[in-house]
């Protein structure tokens, strides 16, 4: 046992410690120390990000819901409302790659059924370091199966995400996962609900044991350091079946208006899902730990109030309901128990084990009144050294040809195909476009609405700017939404950082936040939620900084959403956007050049805006056969992916008259490949000219090869080889 | 259809919901879009509420944390599809359902672990290897049609004296193959004894197969090789309705 202090074990400093004091008016027991160090962790409590996180731009004609409650919601018109967020399981991941991942997509299941909405899909942005390296290979491996292994197994398909492969990224991988539901939009169970006093808490879904206690506090806030190993107790293990039947008994009790109010159990586990509930109500709480369902009889009460065992939801009950949210838990063989009450008064959590009260602490001072810190911030030492030295001036020997090879092979570019076959894309009947397009596109029952689903993270251009890095990704996110035809709407973003107790980790952060706020503004796309996940780090090297945005976006008529794909001979290929001298930061350095150096490409909000109009614009009136949006490994790549995908060729030639290589390859923002009938072409330039688009002529679909004039050509079935066999053949098979 | 068989109602489909079903409510919405009546059945009653035809879904029933549909052969409304079954009743099962009737022993082999030992979910063409089964009647043997697959445990097996009686007696119904109908194992998603996708009884009117026509009847979100096969099952459906 180590001598130090209880608070300092548990993660709370001696400063929050003094301020428990102040609240309490008194020493608190050793419960209610792990209640606030859980309550009070940086997971929960926001307390570095919470400044930062009150400039994001968070409103908006079509949010419903905003940050601040298990998840955002938009309205789709029609009575009906999209319900999302997206979280990190990064750490559990490190330790144990197939539960930390299968566990992260059952905690964000639920923040969605809290909102009273149907699960209809997940998308599944990761980062790890190079697949050269064995751990990295058995963590993809795990994280993969695990969320499949989960997902599958809860009916929600998983229809998007992204990966990418960095070396800082090897102690700890970034593992985020999204989750999409649906509901009518007057049926949403917000914060802003009538609860009343005297009504039942009732816990329903699994027992409790004894797993990832300390989840929050031990290791979501704390660096990874060696004996990983030793804090696999701290990860919480995944039953994914239990969680099929509380989606189904959940939205259940919803239909039915039997609630006043339902909050999953997280993070932080029965005391987060008590407190907040008693804090949005403005009232107290009364918990008997006795009435608790449990895995294990001989669990202490600090146990059972910060136990993270998974699928157990809180749901709160008028007393006259209670038969009826018996009868349809029952029917779903899920324990349900009124463990409490909420309680008039004074707002104090009162928490008893038998005859004995074990805590008492005022709920709000759990769940609303942690600390908040306003952390020092330094621009790292090399960030100007980085930027000087840019690649896009480098002396390039490598051919184009094997250049371009080498793109499609690097395992940030090739097919995911190895991924995503793992995963159920297809279930519940709605996935329009799968995995492996732009965005995904998940249509909605009944209606010809559909959904367009992104994530995006730009690691090598927020590395080297992380303002740029982040502004960037809201700009992908949107342009790949943009491409299928679909509005862009809001955003949740999970920012996944290193220590921010550094000051240089903080300055990035800030720098993220301040880029996701000015794009969101630009796009009129609010920022509905999202999770901050610091401490990404092992030892004193963090993880790049990787904000994760996902965008949602709506399209009124699917039939007319556009593909990647070439659809046959005879069509011309459009650049939309221009193409600059930008090889900073970009894919082509990396591999090419194997250096992440230099500034990454600029980025004109009102120019990319206008590439989303023009997108979406000419989506309505049918006018693409296909479209392609234009990012890592630039024109090269995407129009390689537009072939590999329609299985068709291209001849094509390049505008300007920079360097070959610079013109292929150069990652310059707001850009798509398209491409039309040639009898729509006029209409096109017209349309292009009217809404302030530069356009070029790349040239035309067709034939077995693809054919940059001039510099080299290829079959498309060789390229595909190479796209697709990339990952499988790194993997061993 | 089927000697021009009259009846007033379109014919019942019934679709057992078990705990861990995850595919029912696709299952109940093919049988909609090709104009069948879906009828949802639940796992815990004695009652098949007058369906004219049974399809067990796919999913995890129970999580299948033992083997895959191990328990659901004992749920209650099981009694009744086997009797259903045993009258001649068409009964499909669908991958997780598929499992189930091998379990239950109203189909030979079993499904294991996939050969590359992950889960796989893609399209594939099968070959239709006879007409004889619900879900073939009005198939010509030898179509290809173009369904999706996603399953971890969807390797079929037999003991090599079961597999000769399974081919010699021409139950399999579905082989995986190439686009121009050529079983091969770069078409075979799991690793399935020669290449079986799906098998029927001996009586053929149960069908079981590891490919999920429910998710590919249309066009909107694929391919449609699973219209066919719910045309088969709706006419033999609306015979016995008659």
């Amino acid at each position: 046992m180590s001598s130090e202090p209880l608070h300092l074990r548990l993660g709370l400093t001696d400063d929050e410690l003094e301020d428990i004091r102040s609240t309490l008016g008194r020493d608190p027991n050793a419960n209610e120390l792990a209640m606030y160090a859980a309550m009070w962790s940086e997971h929960c409590s926001y307390k570095s990000s919470k400044l930062h996180l009150r400039t994001l731009p968070t409103e908006g004609p079509s949010v419903l819901v905003g940050p601040g409650q298990d998840a955002g919601a938009v309205d789709l018109g029609d009575g009906l409302a999209a319900v999302f967020k997206i979280e990190s399981h990064s750490h559990p991941s490190a330790v144990e790659p197939y539960q930390g991942a299968a566990t992260g997509v059952g905690g964000i299941v639920r923040d969605i059924i809290s909102m009273g909405a149907r699960p209809i899909a997940l998308l599944d942005p990761l980062r790890f370091g190079p697949l050269s390296d064995e751990r990295n290979r058995w963590l993809l491996g795990g994280v993969v199966a695990g969320i499949g292994g989960y997902g599958n197994c809860i009916g929600v398909p998983t229809v998007g995400g992204e990966i990418g492969f960095a070396e800082p990224h090897s102690a700890n991988p970034t593992v985020n996962v999204m989750c999409v539901g649906l509901a009518p939009a007057e049926r949403l169970v917000t914060a802003g609900r009538e609860v009343h006093a005297g009504s039942l808490l009732v816990l329903f879904g699994a027992a409790t044991g004894r797993d990832g206690i300390g989840g929050v506090s031990v290791l979501a806030s704390r660096t990874l350091e060696e004996g990983l190993e030793e804090q696999r107790p701290s990860v919480q293990i995944g039953d994914p079946f239990a969680e099929k039947l509380l989606i189904e008994a959940s939205l259940e009790l919803v239909e039915r208006g039997l609630l006043e109010g339902l909050q999953d159990l997280g993070g932080a586990g029965l005391t987060c899902a008590v407190s907040e509930s008693a804090s949005r109500a403005g009232m107290g709480a009364f918990v008997q730990l006795k009435d608790v369902p449990l895995r294990e009889p001989d669990l202490e009460p600090f146990e059972i109030l910060t136990s993270e065992s998974q699928e157990r939801m809180l749901a709160i009950v008028a007393r006259e309901r209670l038969d009826d949210v018996h009868e349809v838990c029952s029917r779903w063989g899920l324990p349900a128990s009124a463990i409490g009450a909420l309680t008039e008064g004074d707002g104090t959590l009162r928490v008893a084990f038998g005859d004995e009260t074990v805590a008492s602490v005022p709920a709000r001072s759990l769940a609303d009144e942690g600390p908040v810190y306003t952390r020092p911030m330094t621009p790292p030492d090399d960030a100007v050294d980085a930027l000087a030295d840019d690649p896009t001036f480098a002396t390039v020997t490598t051919p184009v040809d094997e250049a371009f090879v080498a793109l499609l092979r690097s395992p940030n570019v090739a097919s995911k195909r190895w991924v995503w076959e793992q995963y159920d894309s297809i279930v519940q009947g709605g996935t329009v476009v799968a995995p492996g397009s732009d965005a995904a596109l998940v249509r909605i029952e009944g209606t010809l609405k559909a959904l367009a689903l992104s994530t995006d993270g730009k690691g090598r251009f927020g590395a080297l700017d992380p303002y740029l890095g982040a502004a960037h990704a809201v700009a992908e996110a949107a342009r790949n939404v943009a491409s299928t035809g679909a509005t862009p709407l809001a955003i949740t973003n999970c920012l996944n950082f290193g220590n921010p107790e550094r000051p240089e980790v903080m300055w990035q952060f800030a720098q993220s936040v301040r880029g996701i706020a000015d794009a969101c503004r630009a796009f009129e796309t609010p920022v509905t939620g999202g999770n901050v996940s610091f401490y990404n780090e092992a030892g004193s090297s963090a993880i790049w900084p990787t904000p994760v945005i996902g965008m949602l976006g709506l399209i009124e008529d699917y039939r007319l959403a556009v593909r990647g794909a070439f659809g046959g001979s005879g069509s011309w290929i459009y650049l939309l956007g221009e193409t600059f001298a930008e090889l900073g930061g970009s894919e082509f350095a990396e591999t090419v050049l194997g250096t992440v150096a230099g500034r990454p490409p600029a980025l004109d909000l009102d120019r990319e805006q206008r590439l989303h109009a023009l997108l979406i614009e000419g989506a309505g009136s049918d006018l693409f056969r296909s479209a392609h949006d234009c990012a890592e490994g630039g024109i090269a790549v995407a129009l390689a992916e537009s072939a590999i995908a329609g299985g068709s060729g291209f001849a094509a030639s390049l505008p300007g008259d920079v360097p070959a290589h610079v013109g292929l390859f150069s990652e310059s923002a707001s850009r798509a490949v398209i491409s039309v009938v040639p009898e729509r072409a006029t209409e096109l330039e017209d349309t292009a000219e009217a809404m302030h688009v530069p356009f070029f002529r790349l040239g035309e679909t067709g034939g077995p090869r693809i054919v940059f004039d001039g510099l080299f050509e290829m079959d498309v079935a060789e390229i595909a080889a190479h796209y697709e066999g990339a990952i499988p053949e790194l993997l061993g098979g | 259809m089927n000697g021009g068989a009259v009846t007033d109602r379109p014919p019942r489909v019934g679709v057992v919901t078990f705990p861990g079903s995850l595919d029912d409510r696709d299952a109940l919405r093919a049988v909609r879009f090709m104009g069948g009546e879906g009828v949802p059945l639940w796992h815990a009653e004695r009652d098949l509420r007058g369906a004219d035809a049974v399809i067990l879904p796919g999913g995890f029933s129970y999580g299948d944390y033992l083997r895959c549909g191990a328990i659901a052969r004992f749920a209650p409304i099981m009694d009744e599809v086997r009797a259903f079954a045993e009258a001649g009743g068409p009964v499909v099962g669908i991958c997780n359902g598929f499992q189930i009737l091998c379990e239950a022993g109203l189909l030979p082999g079993a499904l294991i672990r996939n050969r590359q030992l992950r889960f796989v979910c893609r399209w594939v063409d099968v070959r239709v290897e006879t007409s004889a089964s619900p879900l073939t009647g009005e198939i010509v043997a030898g179509d290809v049609l173009r369904v999706p697959v996603k399953h971890g445990e969807g390797q079929f097996v037999a003991s090599a004296a079961e597999l000769e009686r399974i081919e010699a007696e021409r139950l399999v119904v579905f082989r995986y193959c190439r686009p121009d109908g050529s079983p091969a194992d770069d078409a075979n998603p799991n690793g399935a004894s020669n290449h079986i996708a799906g098998i029927r009884n001996d009586a053929g009117n149960v069908v079981g197969l590891m490919p999920h026509p429910e998710h590919a009847v249309d066009p909107d979100v694929g391919a449609t090789g699973g219209q066919p096969m719910f045309a088969s099952l709706l006419s033999i459906a609306l015979a016995r309705a008659a």
